[in-house]
Protein backbone atom coordinates (compact mmCIF):
# COMPACT_ATOMS: atom_id res chain seq x y z
CA UNK A 1 0.00 0.00 0.00
CA UNK A 2 1.46 3.45 -0.55
CA UNK A 3 -0.02 6.95 0.20
CA UNK A 4 -0.70 9.44 -2.92
CA UNK A 5 -1.68 12.94 -3.04
CA UNK A 6 -4.86 12.93 -2.57
CA UNK A 7 -4.61 10.05 0.10
CA UNK A 8 -2.96 12.95 2.07
CA UNK A 9 -5.51 15.77 0.91
CA UNK A 10 -8.11 13.40 2.02
CA UNK A 11 -7.04 12.92 5.54
CA UNK A 12 -6.16 16.59 5.86
CA UNK A 13 -9.69 17.01 5.59
CA UNK A 14 -11.24 14.66 7.73
CA UNK A 15 -8.49 15.93 10.53
CA UNK A 16 -9.45 19.45 9.65
CA UNK A 17 -5.55 20.44 8.96
CA UNK A 18 -5.24 22.58 5.68
CA UNK A 19 -1.91 21.88 4.15
CA UNK A 20 -0.34 24.20 1.61
CA UNK A 21 1.02 22.18 -1.72
CA UNK A 22 5.22 21.76 -0.85
CA UNK A 23 3.88 20.53 2.53
CA UNK A 24 1.07 17.96 1.27
CA UNK A 25 3.95 16.31 -1.26
CA UNK A 26 6.42 15.98 1.39
CA UNK A 27 4.13 14.36 3.33
CA UNK A 28 3.20 11.56 1.29
CA UNK A 29 6.96 11.09 1.27
CA UNK A 30 7.02 10.52 5.00
CA UNK A 31 3.95 8.78 5.11
CA UNK A 32 5.37 6.64 2.74
CA UNK A 33 8.88 6.06 4.34
CA UNK A 34 6.74 5.07 8.10
CA UNK A 35 4.33 3.44 6.90
CA UNK A 36 7.19 1.20 4.66
CA UNK A 37 8.26 0.30 7.92
CA UNK A 38 4.74 -0.87 9.25
CA UNK A 39 4.38 -3.39 6.37
CA UNK A 40 6.29 -6.36 8.83
CA UNK A 41 3.30 -6.45 10.81
CA UNK A 42 1.31 -7.86 7.98
CA UNK A 43 3.36 -11.24 8.05
CA UNK A 44 2.79 -11.79 11.65
CA UNK A 45 -0.10 -14.44 11.99
CA UNK A 46 -2.76 -13.18 14.31
CA UNK A 47 -5.20 -15.51 13.74
CA UNK A 48 -7.28 -16.48 16.71
CA UNK A 49 -5.78 -13.07 18.54
CA UNK A 50 -8.53 -10.84 19.71
CA UNK A 51 -7.02 -7.12 19.69
CA UNK A 52 -6.13 -5.16 22.41
CA UNK A 53 -7.77 -1.71 23.06
CA UNK A 54 -6.45 -1.05 26.35
CA UNK A 55 -4.62 -3.30 29.29
CA UNK A 56 -5.50 -1.45 32.25
CA UNK A 57 -6.91 -3.80 35.32
CA UNK A 58 -9.37 -1.51 35.69
CA UNK A 59 -10.55 -1.90 32.07
CA UNK A 60 -12.70 1.28 30.24
CA UNK A 61 -15.48 2.08 31.92
CA UNK A 62 -17.70 4.98 31.51
CA UNK A 63 -18.61 7.37 34.24
CA UNK A 64 -22.07 8.60 35.01
CA UNK A 65 -22.77 11.67 32.24
CA UNK A 66 -23.67 13.80 35.18
CA UNK A 67 -22.22 17.02 34.86
CA UNK A 68 -18.38 18.19 35.39
CA UNK A 69 -16.04 15.84 36.84
CA UNK A 70 -15.02 18.32 39.46
CA UNK A 71 -15.52 22.09 40.07
CA UNK A 72 -13.36 24.81 37.97
CA UNK A 73 -11.13 27.11 39.56
CA UNK A 74 -12.56 29.80 36.79
CA UNK A 75 -15.31 30.35 34.29
CA UNK A 76 -15.19 29.25 30.19
CA UNK A 77 -14.44 33.15 29.80
CA UNK A 78 -10.82 33.33 30.76
CA UNK A 79 -9.69 30.49 28.79
CA UNK A 80 -11.79 30.33 25.64
CA UNK A 81 -10.77 32.29 23.47
CA UNK A 82 -14.19 33.70 22.35
CA UNK A 83 -17.87 33.60 24.82
CA UNK A 84 -20.87 35.29 25.23
CA UNK A 85 -23.21 34.89 28.28
CA UNK A 86 -21.03 31.57 29.80
CA UNK A 87 -21.39 30.14 25.91
CA UNK A 88 -19.03 29.00 23.82
CA UNK A 89 -19.35 31.08 20.42
CA UNK A 90 -18.67 29.67 17.13
CA UNK A 91 -18.86 30.97 13.39
CA UNK A 92 -22.06 31.15 12.24
CA UNK A 93 -22.80 27.60 10.25
CA UNK A 94 -23.16 28.17 6.69
CA UNK A 95 -26.21 26.10 6.95
CA UNK A 96 -27.69 28.27 9.87
CA UNK A 97 -29.90 31.22 8.74
CA UNK A 98 -28.71 34.90 10.05
CA UNK A 99 -31.96 36.30 11.49
CA UNK A 100 -31.03 40.15 11.06
CA UNK A 101 -30.82 38.88 6.73
CA UNK A 102 -33.95 37.26 7.46
CA UNK B 1 20.02 29.00 55.64
CA UNK B 2 19.76 27.44 52.22
CA UNK B 3 19.55 24.30 50.87
CA UNK B 4 22.39 22.13 49.45
CA UNK B 5 21.84 20.77 46.11
CA UNK B 6 22.66 17.47 46.81
CA UNK B 7 20.71 15.66 49.02
CA UNK B 8 17.25 14.09 48.71
CA UNK B 9 14.25 15.03 48.73
CA UNK B 10 13.39 12.97 51.70
CA UNK B 11 16.81 14.67 53.52
CA UNK B 12 15.47 18.34 52.43
CA UNK B 13 12.16 17.54 53.85
CA UNK B 14 14.24 16.56 57.33
CA UNK B 15 16.04 19.43 57.15
CA UNK B 16 12.87 21.67 57.08
CA UNK B 17 11.36 19.56 59.47
CA UNK B 18 14.06 20.28 62.06
CA UNK B 19 13.98 24.20 61.05
CA UNK B 20 17.37 24.29 59.10
CA UNK B 21 16.16 25.10 55.88
CA UNK B 22 13.21 27.32 55.53
CA UNK B 23 10.50 26.03 52.54
CA UNK B 24 11.15 29.85 51.49
CA UNK B 25 15.05 29.29 51.11
CA UNK B 26 14.19 26.05 49.29
CA UNK B 27 12.15 27.40 46.96
CA UNK B 28 14.25 30.51 46.36
CA UNK B 29 17.11 27.88 46.01
CA UNK B 30 15.28 26.08 43.10
CA UNK B 31 14.29 29.37 41.29
CA UNK B 32 18.51 30.34 41.68
CA UNK B 33 19.53 27.21 40.13
CA UNK B 34 16.99 27.63 37.42
CA UNK B 35 17.89 30.79 36.58
CA UNK B 36 21.68 29.33 36.47
CA UNK B 37 20.36 26.90 33.91
CA UNK B 38 18.67 30.08 31.68
CA UNK B 39 21.58 32.30 31.84
CA UNK B 40 23.99 33.25 28.94
CA UNK B 41 23.58 32.15 25.70
CA UNK B 42 24.18 28.62 26.07
CA UNK B 43 20.81 28.69 28.51
CA UNK B 44 19.62 24.92 28.74
CA UNK B 45 15.73 25.78 27.87
CA UNK B 46 14.27 23.65 30.58
CA UNK B 47 11.85 25.64 32.00
CA UNK B 48 8.74 27.51 30.22
CA UNK B 49 6.82 28.51 32.65
CA UNK B 50 8.09 29.65 36.58
CA UNK B 51 6.15 30.83 39.65
CA UNK B 52 8.20 33.71 40.97
CA UNK B 53 5.03 35.12 43.42
CA UNK B 54 5.52 31.69 45.90
CA UNK B 55 5.18 33.61 48.92
CA UNK B 56 1.78 32.81 50.24
CA UNK B 57 2.25 28.77 49.02
CA UNK B 58 5.50 28.75 50.93
CA UNK B 59 3.59 30.48 54.38
CA UNK B 60 1.04 27.98 54.23
CA UNK B 61 3.40 25.17 54.06
CA UNK B 62 5.76 26.32 56.24
CA UNK B 63 2.92 26.86 58.88
CA UNK B 64 1.88 23.12 58.65
CA UNK B 65 5.66 22.31 59.15
CA UNK B 66 5.86 24.54 62.51
CA UNK B 67 2.86 23.01 63.56
CA UNK B 68 4.52 19.33 62.99
CA UNK B 69 2.04 18.50 60.72
CA UNK B 70 3.59 18.45 57.57
CA UNK B 71 3.43 16.24 54.75
CA UNK B 72 6.19 13.35 53.35
CA UNK B 73 6.78 16.45 50.61
CA UNK B 74 6.69 19.23 53.12
CA UNK B 75 8.77 22.08 51.34
CA UNK B 76 10.36 20.04 48.80
CA UNK B 77 10.39 21.80 45.62
CA UNK B 78 8.95 20.16 42.25
CA UNK B 79 8.65 20.42 38.23
CA UNK B 80 5.37 19.23 36.72
CA UNK B 81 5.79 18.93 33.18
CA UNK B 82 3.87 21.14 31.03
CA UNK B 83 1.08 18.88 29.69
CA UNK B 84 0.10 18.44 33.37
CA UNK B 85 -2.74 20.39 33.94
CA UNK B 86 -1.79 23.18 37.11
CA UNK B 87 -4.11 26.04 38.22
CA UNK B 88 -1.45 28.44 39.15
CA UNK B 89 0.92 28.17 35.70
CA UNK B 90 -0.13 27.82 32.18
CA UNK B 91 -0.28 24.29 30.58
CA UNK B 92 0.80 24.54 26.90
CA UNK B 93 1.62 21.21 25.92
CA UNK B 94 4.98 22.71 24.27
CA UNK B 95 2.36 23.95 21.56
CA UNK B 96 1.48 27.12 20.26
CA UNK B 97 -1.78 25.97 19.97
CA UNK B 98 -2.29 26.35 24.06
CA UNK B 99 0.12 29.15 24.74
CA UNK B 100 -0.76 31.03 27.52
CA UNK B 101 -3.63 28.58 28.25
CA UNK B 102 -3.97 28.30 31.72
CA UNK B 103 -6.03 25.10 33.11
CA UNK B 104 -9.69 25.66 35.30
CA UNK B 105 -8.53 22.62 37.22
CA UNK B 106 -5.40 20.37 38.48
CA UNK B 107 -4.32 17.29 38.11
CA UNK B 108 -4.79 14.61 40.24
CA UNK B 109 -1.32 13.87 40.46
CA UNK B 110 -0.24 17.82 41.25
CA UNK B 111 -3.08 17.86 43.70
CA UNK B 112 -1.48 14.52 45.57
CA UNK B 113 2.36 16.24 45.49
CA UNK B 114 0.61 19.58 47.13
CA UNK B 115 -1.23 17.89 49.51
CA UNK B 116 1.95 15.89 50.74
CA UNK B 117 3.23 19.74 50.65
CA UNK B 118 5.48 20.20 47.37
CA UNK B 119 5.49 23.56 46.05
CA UNK B 120 5.54 23.83 42.43
CA UNK B 121 8.11 26.15 41.16
CA UNK B 122 8.03 25.60 37.55
CA UNK B 123 6.38 23.59 34.08
CA UNK B 124 9.23 22.07 32.07
CA UNK B 125 9.87 22.41 28.39
CA UNK B 126 8.99 19.24 26.31
CA UNK B 127 7.81 17.99 22.94
CA UNK B 128 5.06 19.26 21.39
CA UNK B 129 1.84 17.66 22.77
CA UNK B 130 4.51 14.68 24.01
CA UNK B 131 5.23 13.93 20.64
CA UNK B 132 8.99 13.05 20.48
CA UNK B 133 12.04 11.68 22.24
CA UNK B 134 14.32 14.58 22.29
CA UNK B 135 12.46 17.96 23.15
CA UNK B 136 13.23 19.23 20.02
CA UNK B 137 9.62 19.59 18.90
CA UNK B 138 8.77 21.99 21.13
CA UNK B 139 7.17 25.00 20.14
CA UNK B 140 8.95 27.28 22.71
CA UNK B 141 12.51 25.69 21.37
CA UNK B 142 14.59 22.99 22.62
CA UNK B 143 16.06 22.14 25.27
CA UNK B 144 19.72 21.05 25.94
CA UNK B 145 21.02 18.16 28.15
CA UNK B 146 22.88 19.81 31.31
CA UNK B 147 25.19 17.66 31.37
CA UNK B 148 26.39 18.02 27.52
CA UNK B 149 24.94 20.98 26.24
CA UNK B 150 25.60 20.30 22.49
CA UNK B 151 23.19 17.59 23.01
CA UNK B 152 19.37 16.61 23.40
CA UNK B 153 18.08 15.67 27.42
CA UNK B 154 15.65 13.13 25.42
CA UNK B 155 12.35 13.39 25.38
CA UNK B 156 9.15 13.93 25.42
CA UNK B 157 9.86 14.58 29.07
CA UNK B 158 13.01 16.62 28.14
CA UNK B 159 12.78 19.90 30.54
CA UNK B 160 11.86 17.45 33.44
CA UNK B 161 14.50 15.07 33.18
CA UNK B 162 16.99 18.16 32.80
CA UNK B 163 15.30 20.19 35.58
CA UNK B 164 16.37 17.16 38.02
CA UNK B 165 19.52 16.69 36.20
CA UNK B 166 20.54 20.19 36.45
CA UNK B 167 20.16 20.52 40.74
CA UNK B 168 17.08 22.67 40.37
CA UNK B 169 15.19 20.43 41.39
CA UNK B 170 14.87 16.47 43.14
CA UNK B 171 11.77 15.42 42.22
CA UNK B 172 9.91 16.07 39.14
CA UNK B 173 6.95 14.92 37.01
CA UNK B 174 6.90 13.54 33.33
CA UNK B 175 4.58 11.79 31.28
CA UNK B 176 5.16 8.75 28.78
CA UNK B 177 3.15 7.37 25.50
CA UNK B 178 6.16 5.15 24.60
CA UNK B 179 8.84 6.09 26.92
CA UNK B 180 8.94 9.56 27.24
CA UNK B 181 10.48 9.30 31.55
CA UNK B 182 12.66 6.55 30.72
CA UNK B 183 14.29 7.51 27.69
CA UNK B 184 15.66 11.01 28.73
CA UNK B 185 16.12 10.22 32.64
CA UNK B 186 18.77 7.73 30.54
CA UNK B 187 19.94 10.34 28.75
CA UNK B 188 20.64 12.82 31.86
CA UNK B 189 21.73 10.66 34.14
CA UNK B 190 18.98 10.71 36.82
CA UNK B 191 15.92 8.02 37.62
CA UNK B 192 13.00 8.15 35.91
CA UNK B 193 10.05 5.56 36.72
CA UNK B 194 6.87 4.43 34.60
CA UNK B 195 4.11 2.92 36.78
CA UNK B 196 1.70 -0.11 36.08
CA UNK B 197 -0.99 1.73 33.88
CA UNK B 198 -3.73 2.57 36.03
CA UNK B 199 -1.47 2.93 39.01
CA UNK B 200 -1.33 6.92 38.84
CA UNK B 201 -4.69 8.56 38.12
CA UNK B 202 -4.38 10.46 34.60
CA UNK B 203 -6.92 13.50 35.29
CA UNK B 204 -5.22 16.68 34.34
CA UNK B 205 -2.77 14.68 31.91
CA UNK B 206 -3.55 15.92 28.02
CA UNK B 207 -4.61 12.96 26.38
CA UNK B 208 -2.02 12.16 23.91
CA UNK B 209 -2.80 8.23 23.65
CA UNK B 210 -5.19 6.91 26.17
CA UNK B 211 -4.14 3.59 25.96
CA UNK B 212 -0.67 4.43 26.56
CA UNK B 213 -0.56 7.39 28.44
CA UNK B 214 1.22 7.44 32.19
CA UNK B 215 2.32 9.73 34.21
CA UNK B 216 5.82 9.14 35.51
CA UNK B 217 8.59 10.88 38.24
CA UNK B 218 12.04 11.70 37.88
CA UNK B 219 14.34 11.80 40.93
CA UNK B 220 18.03 12.48 42.04
CA UNK B 221 18.43 9.31 43.31
CA UNK B 222 15.94 6.80 43.78
CA UNK B 223 14.59 6.75 46.97
CA UNK B 224 13.04 10.64 45.20
CA UNK B 225 11.36 8.92 42.41
CA UNK B 226 10.39 6.01 45.39
CA UNK B 227 8.95 9.05 47.42
CA UNK B 228 7.30 10.94 44.62
CA UNK B 229 5.79 7.94 43.09
CA UNK B 230 4.33 7.06 46.35
CA UNK B 231 2.67 10.11 47.03
CA UNK B 232 0.64 10.30 43.24
CA UNK B 233 -0.33 6.61 43.45
CA UNK B 234 -3.84 5.07 43.95
CA UNK B 235 -7.44 4.99 43.05
CA UNK B 236 -8.95 8.14 41.56
CA UNK B 237 -12.42 8.77 41.06
CA UNK B 238 -11.88 10.96 38.27
CA UNK B 239 -10.06 8.66 36.13
CA UNK B 240 -12.24 5.85 35.27
CA UNK B 241 -8.96 3.81 34.74
CA UNK B 242 -7.06 4.12 37.79
CA UNK B 243 -7.13 0.77 39.81
CA UNK B 244 -8.31 0.01 42.86
CA UNK B 245 -4.63 -2.21 43.91
CA UNK B 246 -3.46 -1.13 47.34
CA UNK B 247 -0.51 1.32 47.05
CA UNK B 248 2.75 -0.40 47.53
CA UNK B 249 5.03 1.33 50.38
CA UNK B 250 8.08 2.26 47.84
CA UNK B 251 10.82 3.98 50.29
CA UNK B 252 10.78 0.96 52.42
CA UNK B 253 11.81 -1.69 49.48
CA UNK B 254 14.00 -3.93 50.70
CA UNK B 255 17.61 -2.58 49.79
CA UNK B 256 20.37 -5.02 50.03
CA UNK B 257 20.21 -8.40 49.30
CA UNK B 258 18.71 -9.87 46.40
CA UNK B 259 18.81 -13.73 47.05
CA UNK B 260 15.44 -15.14 45.48
CA UNK B 261 15.16 -13.28 42.90
CA UNK B 262 15.03 -14.16 39.86
CA UNK B 263 16.02 -11.79 37.06
CA UNK B 264 15.46 -12.02 32.85
CA UNK B 265 17.80 -11.25 30.53
CA UNK B 266 15.63 -10.82 27.10
CA UNK B 267 18.33 -11.86 24.24
CA UNK B 268 16.07 -9.00 22.04
CA UNK B 269 17.34 -6.46 24.12
CA UNK B 270 20.41 -7.16 23.66
CA UNK B 271 21.12 -7.55 19.76
CA UNK B 272 24.63 -8.08 17.94
CA UNK B 273 24.27 -4.39 17.06
CA UNK B 274 24.17 -3.05 20.32
CA UNK B 275 26.89 -0.55 21.10
CA UNK B 276 29.75 -2.73 23.03
CA UNK B 277 29.92 0.10 25.46
CA UNK B 278 26.57 0.17 26.48
CA UNK B 279 26.64 -3.85 26.60
CA UNK B 280 29.50 -3.67 28.61
CA UNK B 281 27.41 -1.56 31.24
CA UNK B 282 24.63 -3.44 31.35
CA UNK B 283 26.87 -6.71 32.26
CA UNK B 284 28.30 -4.50 34.73
CA UNK B 285 25.19 -3.83 36.41
CA UNK B 286 23.82 -7.55 35.70
CA UNK B 287 26.99 -8.38 37.99
CA UNK B 288 26.44 -6.74 40.73
CA UNK B 289 22.75 -7.92 41.19
CA UNK B 290 24.19 -11.60 40.42
CA UNK B 291 26.23 -11.06 43.46
CA UNK B 292 23.62 -9.79 45.35
CA UNK B 293 22.17 -12.85 45.55
CA UNK B 294 19.98 -12.43 42.44
CA UNK B 295 19.81 -15.27 39.51
CA UNK B 296 20.55 -13.79 36.25
CA UNK B 297 18.20 -16.17 33.75
CA UNK B 298 18.50 -15.70 29.73
CA UNK B 299 14.77 -15.20 28.55
CA UNK B 300 13.13 -14.06 25.18
CA UNK B 301 10.24 -12.07 24.32
CA UNK B 302 9.75 -12.78 20.89
CA UNK B 303 7.86 -9.88 19.75
CA UNK B 304 9.96 -6.89 20.83
CA UNK B 305 11.26 -6.20 17.22
CA UNK B 306 7.52 -5.79 16.16
CA UNK B 307 7.24 -2.82 19.13
CA UNK B 308 7.93 0.37 17.17
CA UNK B 309 5.88 -0.47 14.44
CA UNK B 310 3.05 -1.21 16.45
CA UNK B 311 3.50 2.10 18.87
CA UNK B 312 3.43 4.41 15.88
CA UNK B 313 -0.05 2.71 14.23
CA UNK B 314 -1.63 2.80 17.91
CA UNK B 315 -0.23 5.85 19.70
CA UNK B 316 -0.78 7.84 16.16
CA UNK B 317 -3.98 6.45 15.98
CA UNK B 318 -5.65 7.44 19.56
CA UNK B 319 -3.82 11.05 18.83
CA UNK B 320 -5.64 11.84 16.11
CA UNK B 321 -8.61 11.09 17.65
CA UNK B 322 -7.61 12.85 20.83
CA UNK B 323 -6.24 16.02 19.44
CA UNK B 324 -9.65 16.44 17.63
CA UNK B 325 -11.12 18.74 20.90
CA UNK B 326 -8.10 21.49 19.98
CA UNK B 327 -10.20 23.34 17.52
CA UNK B 328 -10.38 26.84 18.13
CA UNK B 329 -13.48 26.85 20.46
CA UNK B 330 -12.59 25.91 24.05
CA UNK B 331 -9.30 26.85 24.74
CA UNK B 332 -6.55 28.67 23.81
CA UNK B 333 -5.69 29.42 20.07
CA UNK B 334 -7.95 30.71 17.13
CA UNK B 335 -7.48 32.06 13.75
CA UNK B 336 -10.53 32.64 12.09
CA UNK B 337 -11.11 31.33 8.55
CA UNK B 338 -13.39 31.19 6.25
CA UNK B 339 -16.64 29.61 8.29
CA UNK B 340 -16.70 27.37 10.83
CA UNK B 341 -14.95 25.17 9.01
CA UNK B 342 -11.99 27.63 7.55
CA UNK B 343 -11.64 28.59 11.45
CA UNK B 344 -10.82 24.66 12.46
CA UNK B 345 -8.53 24.47 9.62
CA UNK B 346 -6.43 27.74 10.24
CA UNK B 347 -6.19 27.60 13.96
CA UNK B 348 -5.35 23.41 13.50
CA UNK B 349 -2.72 24.09 11.05
CA UNK B 350 -1.50 27.51 12.71
CA UNK B 351 -0.90 25.79 15.86
CA UNK B 352 0.04 22.56 15.53
CA UNK B 353 4.14 22.06 14.59
CA UNK B 354 4.96 19.75 11.51
CA UNK B 355 5.53 16.03 14.06
CA UNK B 356 1.96 16.61 15.92
CA UNK B 357 0.94 17.36 12.30
CA UNK B 358 2.64 14.53 10.43
CA UNK B 359 1.30 12.09 13.39
CA UNK B 360 -2.32 13.12 13.41
CA UNK B 361 -2.09 12.46 9.72
CA UNK B 362 -0.51 8.82 9.99
CA UNK B 363 -3.17 8.34 12.63
CA UNK B 364 -6.69 9.77 10.78
CA UNK B 365 -4.54 7.42 7.80
CA UNK B 366 -4.92 4.40 9.91
CA UNK B 367 -7.57 4.81 10.68
CA UNK B 368 -10.02 5.27 7.91
CA UNK B 369 -11.79 3.25 5.69
CA UNK B 370 -9.71 0.44 3.51
CA UNK B 371 -6.72 0.82 6.00
CA UNK B 372 -8.24 0.33 9.33
CA UNK B 373 -7.95 -3.64 9.43
CA UNK B 374 -4.72 -3.86 8.03
CA UNK B 375 -2.94 -1.05 10.18
CA UNK B 376 -4.88 -0.30 13.23
CA UNK B 377 -7.04 -3.41 14.02
CA UNK B 378 -3.50 -5.39 13.34
CA UNK B 379 -1.68 -3.02 15.30
CA UNK B 380 -4.02 -3.99 17.91
CA UNK B 381 -3.53 -7.63 17.62
CA UNK B 382 -0.03 -7.75 17.73
CA UNK B 383 0.13 -5.49 20.73
CA UNK B 384 -1.98 -8.73 22.28
CA UNK B 385 1.08 -11.03 21.12
CA UNK B 386 3.86 -8.51 22.92
CA UNK B 387 1.96 -8.08 25.94
CA UNK B 388 1.47 -11.95 26.32
CA UNK B 389 5.20 -11.90 25.79
CA UNK B 390 5.54 -10.51 29.47
CA UNK B 391 2.87 -12.74 30.90
CA UNK B 392 4.48 -15.98 30.06
CA UNK B 393 8.12 -14.74 31.01
CA UNK B 394 6.28 -13.64 34.57
CA UNK B 395 4.70 -16.73 34.84
CA UNK B 396 7.72 -18.37 34.20
CA UNK B 397 8.92 -17.41 37.96
CA UNK B 398 11.22 -14.42 36.58
CA UNK B 399 10.47 -11.51 38.83
CA UNK B 400 11.93 -9.03 36.90
CA UNK B 401 13.72 -7.84 33.53
CA UNK B 402 16.65 -6.09 33.31
CA UNK B 403 17.79 -4.37 29.95
CA UNK B 404 19.37 -1.33 28.77
CA UNK B 405 17.04 1.66 28.52
CA UNK B 406 18.50 3.45 25.13
CA UNK B 407 20.38 1.67 22.41
CA UNK B 408 22.78 5.08 22.48
CA UNK B 409 23.53 7.98 24.58
CA UNK B 410 21.90 11.41 24.40
CA UNK B 411 22.63 12.10 20.48
CA UNK B 412 23.54 16.21 19.26
CA UNK B 413 21.09 18.51 18.05
CA UNK B 414 19.83 18.11 14.91
CA UNK B 415 21.34 14.46 14.74
CA UNK B 416 18.40 12.61 13.76
CA UNK B 417 16.17 14.53 10.95
CA UNK B 418 14.10 11.38 9.87
CA UNK B 419 11.35 10.79 11.58
CA UNK B 420 11.51 7.01 11.69
CA UNK B 421 15.36 7.37 12.57
CA UNK B 422 13.90 9.39 15.78
CA UNK B 423 11.06 6.71 16.56
CA UNK B 424 13.45 4.30 17.21
CA UNK B 425 15.26 6.02 20.21
CA UNK B 426 12.08 4.28 22.00
CA UNK B 427 12.64 0.46 20.89
CA UNK B 428 13.23 -0.30 24.27
CA UNK B 429 11.41 1.59 26.25
CA UNK B 430 7.44 1.23 24.18
CA UNK B 431 7.41 -2.29 25.02
CA UNK B 432 6.49 -1.40 28.42
CA UNK B 433 3.76 0.98 27.63
CA UNK B 434 2.05 -1.36 25.42
CA UNK B 435 1.77 -4.34 27.84
CA UNK B 436 1.27 -1.56 30.41
CA UNK B 437 3.98 -3.36 33.14
CA UNK B 438 6.05 -1.03 34.95
CA UNK B 439 9.61 0.04 34.38
CA UNK B 440 12.64 2.19 35.75
CA UNK B 441 15.36 3.60 33.95
CA UNK B 442 18.29 4.18 36.86
CA UNK B 443 22.11 5.87 35.97
CA UNK B 444 24.67 2.84 35.30
CA UNK B 445 27.76 4.38 34.51
CA UNK B 446 28.99 6.69 31.63
CA UNK B 447 30.24 6.67 27.79
CA UNK B 448 32.48 8.84 26.81
CA UNK B 449 31.18 11.42 29.69
CA UNK B 450 27.31 10.62 28.41
CA UNK B 451 25.34 8.70 30.93
CA UNK B 452 24.15 5.85 30.11
CA UNK B 453 20.47 4.05 31.71
CA UNK B 454 19.66 0.68 32.83
CA UNK B 455 16.33 -0.61 32.89
CA UNK B 456 14.06 -3.00 35.55
CA UNK B 457 11.11 -3.65 34.62
CA UNK B 458 8.41 -5.51 36.73
CA UNK B 459 5.07 -7.16 36.11
CA UNK B 460 1.69 -5.27 36.99
CA UNK B 461 1.57 -3.43 39.98
CA UNK B 462 5.31 -5.10 41.80
CA UNK B 463 6.51 -1.59 41.63
CA UNK B 464 7.91 -2.48 45.39
CA UNK B 465 10.12 -5.66 43.68
CA UNK B 466 10.77 -2.69 41.07
CA UNK B 467 12.41 -0.43 43.28
CA UNK B 468 14.36 -2.95 45.82
CA UNK B 469 15.91 -4.13 42.68
CA UNK B 470 16.59 -0.63 42.17
CA UNK B 471 17.90 0.46 44.96
CA UNK B 472 20.06 -2.39 46.05
CA UNK B 473 21.68 -1.42 42.37
CA UNK B 474 22.05 1.93 43.20
CA UNK B 475 24.00 0.91 46.51
CA UNK B 476 26.06 -1.32 44.90
CA UNK B 477 27.12 0.76 41.59
CA UNK B 478 27.54 3.69 43.82
CA UNK B 479 29.52 6.37 42.09
CA UNK B 480 30.33 4.08 39.29
CA UNK B 481 26.84 4.63 38.00
CA UNK B 482 28.06 8.62 37.09
CA UNK B 483 31.64 7.53 35.93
Amino acid sequence: MSVSLDDVRHVATLARLGLTDDRANALVAELNTILGHMDVLSKVDTSGIEPVAGIGAAGTPLRPDTGPAAALARGIGEFAPRTTDGFFLVPRLSTHEDPEEA
Amino acid sequence: MTDAPDRSAAALRDAIGRGEVTVRAAARDALGRAASARAGADGLNILLYQDTDLGDRCRSVQDAVDAKRAGPLAGVPVVIKDNIATTTLPTSCGSRILEGYVSPYRATAVARLEQAGAVVVAKSNMDEFAMGSSTEHSAFGPARNPIAPDRVPGGSSGGSAAAVAAGIVRIALGSETGGSVRQPAAFCGVVGVKPTYGRVSRYGLVAFASSLDHIGVFGRVVDDAALGLQTISGLDPLDSTSAAEPVSELTTAVRGSMTGVVVGRPREYFPDDLDPRIRDRCDRALDALRSLGAEIRDVSLPHTSLAIPVYYIIAPAEASSNLARFDGVRYGLRIEGDGLRGMYEATRSGGFGPEVTRRILLGTYVLSAGYYDAYYRKAQQVRALIARDFARVFDSGVHLLFTPTTPTPAFELGAKSDPYDMYLSDIFTCTANLAGVPALSLPIGRVDGLPIGGQIIAAHFDERQMFAAAYALERSLGAEAHQ
